[in-house]
């Protein structure tokens, strides 16, 4: 293979708020590039996770390379790296994006400039790319591409007036966008004979190879058998192979060098080694200084994971060790509930992370779970000078212990239509927002700033900003310190037994309100027994709220006519098969789905 | 010789009750006739298989038999005993309803050597009759049930039902005390239970109906005063005088060996259970095939031949519906191991809870675990 030109190469990522068409246009660009014939395309072939395509979003860094013949007769290189999507995952964007010398802004030609796409243009502006518009889904009849390209410029500042009008979805205006990648993003700098420095953006294990590290090399070169050093981990290898991305394959080849997008394997085992953000280099001829911006991801949300079926406990530990692998942001580690026995307190990113999490283990390990409701990392100040994080509500100290609680405190920012101002503005309010600051986008959109706090996000906010928005508001988040707060561990007594896995920290002012829902909630939830239920809401020893379970009066089993028993066993072992889905907390049988119900307080 | 229990079912109503969801339909004349000629070809077709069986009961149900031409039933019944050896004792019981019978058609039934009439009458209140959909009323119930007994029939059982719809503990009691004034040898009583898909349940929100308390109340009241008039309540919703507890019934829960004939009849000999087709052509290829006896028999009639798990199963939440109870020293010589062994830590938690007792080497149910049979009976299943 002739060697590459640095000049002809063009790394770039596409950025646009969800359901803007990034992942149509990424498949268009593929399909007019002639990567793949059409016939071979399956839609979006960069979410190829199933969950990905489901649910329209990108979870994992996907990066594909094309090969683009010019109006100028030339052929170049284009590496598109495909950046996950979604404020949880705000880190591995900005270390995508960090990959890339230039980015597409999509901005969707009827709904306009969201609260997304400002916090992902900035992230990228902060990272000197040069970002140029695209206006997708003109075909739409409520497209208005003329107040897009001034709401661009005007909100944004970026020139948008030769903005290509394009429709991904139909294939409109492809050629245009092609051709202003070749001249918008810039070719990549870097000298290929100075020590090693490649930048980390991603990676993958695989069983076979160990781990895949997704990397872009900013300086120097690398080949099979450079013996490597990660930066920030310390971790040292020799690379066994490097190549560059096919589509939805790896392509080996001789050797990656400065401006170049590709993999390397080395035997890793641990994705641990290969932290998202960390410098590779030369471990004979290292460079001087690690590229900036690397940081430890930390998990923001925590829950606790349980197997419906206490037996499948160590199917669930093998299933996170997988996910782990391939995941380096989620952390777990055992854990022991009095009601639901053996399972894991899992980290996650925020709360989307932690959906998806779920969701693989229950479809891709075929696991039954029950999740303790989320909870946020309080730090604990003890009287005698000691703090600590506090993941698990359980392990509250004494309040005699406890000087003071600080909560993780967020600087959100909501894009809303002006009409819907007030019910939002009232929705923060609720939830202990603190009103920083309104700018108003153009006449009929505004830009609230509002600090709320963690825990009052991560339950169901985004489905009542939804709700209370008719779905127009868009919201983004990122975290801005810890605050002190008047904190309050709110126990659930069942029978006058706690259940641990039902307790959690809440704001003193809403534990009132919260422990009465939670107690009509488990009322609904729970089956009657033999014997009358009480169901408390208790804070610190003091009981707040109550509801009672009464005791069933009648079970009996209907006449059982001719003979045919069939449907009366049926009904015996469905009323057996039911108790099996239970939690034995004392002597009360609590159906799993209690667990969860909690959850969804707000439900109307 | 083994005892057998024939079960006869006639799937044909004048109209269906509105709480109804057993196999019953309106039919004609002539679909009459050709169902019981099916019916007595199946009897004549299976009786090969009954050859060192003695006959103890014979029970028509519906449905309701008593619509049919009384000479159908006779047609029946001579088909079962020209291919059936019966004993002496043979207890020979149909279903009527008031209002389907006159008094020559019930002296038929005696003819034909029918020894015992269930009468379904439910409620004495017409109001509370009316709601549910019944044929009849109290006055024409009074008539069919004297026509019985100058007929001649010496073993009645009257239907009644508790938890209807607008029904109180007074108008109830009435019912009860009327009812037993007349003196029946046997009474059932069942709460009623709503089923999903019966028209009643549909409409429920009509009427009120009794509160769970109310319905035990009813229930604890119709042992209590039943006893006083002389009745026993031996399985949990069947009263009788001595003497006169349903032998039919019995086999049900004590797992002897029935047979059951006609459109979607069960059976259930030699832990082997198995149902005719639920559906007239099936019913009618089912009956045909079966001299041929192919394999498509066994098919249609879903033939389960139970493990010693489910004959277990079987023998406690069935027996626990008796008030004897399940003996202990039975369980034994049927399955060569204890009670104790297979289901002594279930018996300790039930007994504990006072929904289980054990008395003279029985475990029976307690009062409060008759409320609550299902979830003591559930607890006998296996995993």
């Amino acid at each position: 293979m002739a060697v590459i030109e640095q000049s002809r190469i063009r790394n770039f990522c596409i950025i646009a708020h969800i359901d803007h068409g990034k992942s149509t246009l990424a498949d268009r660009i593929i399909e007019k590039t002639g990567l793949l014939t059409s016939r071979e395309m399956q839609a979006q072939v960069l979410d190829n996770m199933e969950l990905e395509r489901e649910r329209g979003i990108t979870i994992k860094a996907q990066t594909v390379r094309i090969v683009y013949q010019a109006k100028d007769g030339k052929e170049y290189i284009f590496n598109l790296i495909d950046t996950p999507g979604h404020v949880d995952f705000n880190y591995e964007v900005s270390r995508s994006l960090a990959a890339c010398d230039g980015a597409i802004l999509v901005v969707d030609a009827a709904q306009g400039i969201e609260a997304q796409t400002l916090a992902n243009v900035y992230l990228a502006l902060d990272h000197d790319l040069d970002v140029f518009p695209v206006i997708n889904k003109i075909d739409l009849p409520s497209a208005e591409p003329e107040r897009v390209k001034n709401e661009i410029e005007d909100v944004i500042g970026i020139e948008a007036q030769d903005a290509p009008l394009i429709s991904a979805k139909n294939g409109i205006g492809i050629e245009e966008v092609l051709e202003a990648i070749v001249h918008k993003v810039p070719a990549p700098q870097g000298s290929p004979d100075a020590p090693l420095k490649a930048l980390i953006f991603d990676s993958v294990y695989d069983s076979y190879k160990g781990v895949i590290v997704f990397c872009r090399i900013k300086e120097g070169r690398v080949r099979k058998g450079t013996s490597i050093k990660m930066m920030a981990t310390g971790a040292t290898a020799e690379v066994v192979e490097v190549g560059y991305f096919g589509a939805g394959q790896f392509i080996p080849c001789e050797e990656l060098s400065a401006g170049m997008v590709g993999y390397l394997t080395a035997s890793i085992k641990n994705v641990k080694d290969t932290a998202v953000g960390d410098t590779v280099t030369d471990l004979d001829n290292p460079c001087a200084e690690p590229l900036p911006g690397y940081k430890k991801v930390n998990s923001m949300v925590y829950c606790g994971m349980y197997p419906a079926d206490g037996a499948k406990y160590p199917d669930l530990r093998d299933a996170l060790e997988k996910l782990k692998l391939n995941d380096a942001s989620l952390n777990y580690e055992p854990e022991t509930s009095i009601a639901l026995g053996f399972g894991f307190r899992c980290g996650f990113l925020g709360l989307l992370h932690l959906e998806i999490i779920q969701e693989r283990l229950e479809r891709e390990y075929n696991l039954d779970l029950v999740t303790t409701a989320p909870s946020v990392i309080y730090r604990v100040y003890k009287t005698n000078g000691e703090m600590i994080e506090l993941t698990n509500p359980s392990n509250l100290p004494d309040p005699s212990e406890i000087d003071y609680m600080e909560e993780p405190v967020v600087s959100a920012e909501i894009m809303v239509t002006t009409e819907f101002i007030g019910p939002i503005m009232q929705l923060c309010q609720e939830r202990r927002g603190r009103y920083i600051s309104t700018e108003y986008i153009e006449a009929t959109r505004a830009l609230l700033k509002y600090e709320l706090p963690l825990n009052e996000i991560i339950y169901d906010f985004f489905d009542a900003l939804k709700s209370r928005s008719r779905g127009y508001a868009s919201f983004d988040y990122e975290l801005k310190g810890y605050e002190q707060s008047s904190l309050v561990k709110l126990d659930i007594l069942i029978n006058h037994d706690e259940v641990d896995a039902l307790s959690f920290i809440v704001h003193a002012d809403s534990a009132y309100e919260r422990g009465r829902k939670m107690c009509e909630k488990l009322k609904d939830e729970i089956p009657r027994h033999l014997f009358e239920i009480p169901i408390q809401a208790a804070v610190g020893g003091k009981i707040i709220a109550r509801e009672t379970v009464k005791a069933m009066r009648k079970d009996v089993l209907a006449k059982c006519y001719g003979g045919d028993i069939t449907r009366k066993k049926k009904l015996l072992e469905k009323q057996k098969e039911g108790k099996k889905r239970m939690r034995q907390v004392g002597n009360v049988e609590i159906p799993q789905s209690a667990f969860m119900s909690v959850l969804k307080l707000d439900d109307k | 010789m083994r005892d057998l229990s024939i079960y006869i079912h006639i799937p044909f109503c004048v109209r269906k009750c509105l709480y109804c969801d057993f196999l019953s339909f309106t039919a004609s004349a002539g679909e009459i006739e050709s169902y019981v000629n099916l019916l007595v070809q199946e009897i004549e077709e299976q009786s090969v298989f009954y050859r060192d069986h003695r006959v103890i009961s014979v029970f028509l149900g519906g449905g309701t038999p008593s619509i049919l031409p009384a000479e159908e039933i006779g047609r029946i019944l001579q088909a079962v005993r020209e291919n059936y050896r019966m004993t002496d004792e043979v207890e020979i019981t149909m279903e009527c309803n008031p209002g389907t019978v006159t008094a020559e058609k019930l002296g038929n039934y005696i003819t034909y050597g029918i020894n015992r009439l269930s009468i379904g009458l439910q409620s004495t209140q017409d109001e509370e009759l009316a709601r549910i959909g019944r044929i009849h009323d109290y006055e024409m119930f009074l008539h069919t049930y004297r026509a019985a007994r100058t007929a001649g029939f010496v073993n009645i059982n009257i239907d009644l039902m508790a938890a209807l719809p607008g029904q109180s503990i007074a108008s109830y009691r009435e019912s009860l005390e009327r009812v037993a004034d007349l003196a029946p040898e046997h009474i059932s009583a069942y709460s009623l239970i709503l089923e999903e898909g019966t028209p009643l349940y549909e409409r429920k929100g009509q009427y009120s109906f009794p509160t769970e308390d109310e319905d035990r109340e009813m229930y604890q009241m119709t042992k209590e005063y039943l006893a006083e008039r002389g009745y026993q309540r031996y399985e949990i919703s069947n009263y009788a005088r001595e003497g006169f507890a349903c032998r039919h019934n019995q086999v049900y829960w004590q797992r002897g060996d029935y047979v059951g004939f006609g459109l979607g009849a069960a059976s259930m000999v030699g832990d082997v259970r198995w149902s005719a087709p639920e559906s007239m052509k099936e019913y009618k290829d089912y009956v045909e095939n079966m001299r041929t006896c192919t394999e498509n028999v066994f098919q249609q009639a879903g033939v389960q031949v139970l493990t010693m798990q489910e004959q277990m199963e079987e023998c406690m939440f069935l027996g626990l519906r008796m008030m004897c109870g399940v003996g202990c020293q039975d369980f034994y010589e049927k399955f060569g191991c204890t009670m104790e062994a297979v289901y002594g830590p279930v018996i300790e938690k039930m007994i504990s809870q006072n929904l289980l007792q054990k008395e003279n080497g029985y475990i029976k149910l307690t009062d409060r675990g008759i409320d609550v049979s299902n979830y003591v009976m559930a607890e006998f299943l296996f995993e």
